[in-house]
């Protein structure tokens, strides 16, 4: 299946994780919130979100602004 | 002189003076000129992650014990902002948000209509929601009464350096704030960050006045001078303006 990460095309065997698309990412360990299809995802719950066919994650962090 | 601390929804904080951090060439800068401002409070913005290219500006506040005030920079949408701030309070574990909701890119100015709700849906999420907001009394009004902690008027529009353009609305926003006042944006340079504060706003937001200065840190330095010199002279309460002179020595016999 195809997942959208960051606005890149992914694929993936069905039902992949959150939390392993994250950790092929690198995503740090603090200072990051992600978004599956346009909500919140808190880090807790991400090991165990199964994602489907189509899905957008988006990580996000601070830089510097306003 | 005696304490006289900025009270932001229950926190106390020494400096009148918060430094954005948009606009400083490099880390480096940055770091003088927060320093040089004694900032305690600096904004930051929420991105796209570009995996491996952090930015370092959370490490370096964590270095110095700055707290960071996420914004909401660049939404258009109530919708848009209120996802930011959910994503800015999930990867900072802070509540506050700096609530920005830009009409155009041309402007940079807010769309009221779109702030006014989205600042109504945080503070029922739970936020410590601080707008920034047009210079309307009418506005600002509108946001505090909806429950937010402090409003943002702007001086004039953000990195115009064209300082405060209607400083009687500002006055009148102060006489009516039940809530801190911070003057955000426009600010080029210290006078007129000290006239902020002169007309009674309890702080100063500024970003690119000092971070595109020639010397970010110097400047950094004469802003927060110029906040301390003008809380100072309101708080002095200054002489009434008059139309014809009065001597200020005594009259020769």
């Amino acid at each position: 299946m195809t997942v959208t990460v960051n606005g890149q095309h992914w694929e993936l065997p069905e039902g992949s994780m959150l939390g392993d698309v994250l950790d092929r990412l690198g995503v740090p360990s603090s200072g990051v919130a992600v978004a599956v299809d346009g909500a919140v995802v808190p880090r807790a719950s991400w090991p165990a979100r199964t994602l489907r066919a189509g899905a957008t994650v988006e990580v996000f962090t601070a830089v510097q602004g306003g | 002189m005696a304490d006289d601390p900025l009270v932001i929804a229950g926190r106390e904080f020494g400096s009148r003076l918060i430094l954005g951090t948009g606009g400083a060439g490099n880390l480096a800068i940055l770091e003088q000129a927060l320093l040089a401002a004694q900032t305690e409070l600096t904004t930051v913005a929420i991105r796209r992650l570009d995996t491996g290219a952090r930015t370092g500006v959370l490490d370096l506040l964590v270095r110095h014990g700055i707290e960071p005030l996420p914004n909401t920079a660049g939404c258009r949408s109530a919708p848009e902002a209120v996802l930011t701030a959910q994503l800015a309070r999930e990867a900072l574990h802070t509540s506050w948000i700096k609530l920005e909701v830009i009409a155009d890119d041309r402007t940079l100015l807010p769309d009221p209509i779109e702030l006014l709700d989205a600042a109504e849906q945080l503070v029922d999420d739970g936020f410590t929601v601080l707008p920034y907001t047009n210079d309307d009394p009418v506005l600002a009004r509108r946001l505090a009464g909806v429950g937010c902690a402090a409003v943002m008027p702007l001086g004039s529009p953000i990195g115009t350096g064209l300082g405060i353009g209607n400083p009687h609305n500002i006055a009148m926003i102060v006489a009516e704030a039940q809530v801190p006042v911070i003057l955000d944006a426009g600010i080029g340079t210290a006078s007129e960050a000290a006239l902020a504060m002169e007309l009674g706003c309890d702080a100063v937001l500024l970003a690119t006045a000092v971070t595109r200065a020639e010397d970010p840190p110097r400047m950094a330095e004469a802003m927060r001078l110029a906040v301390q010199a003008g809380r100072h002279a309101r708080l002095a309460g200054r002489i009434p303006q008059r139309f014809w002179a009065q001597a200020s020595s005594p009259q020769r016999p």
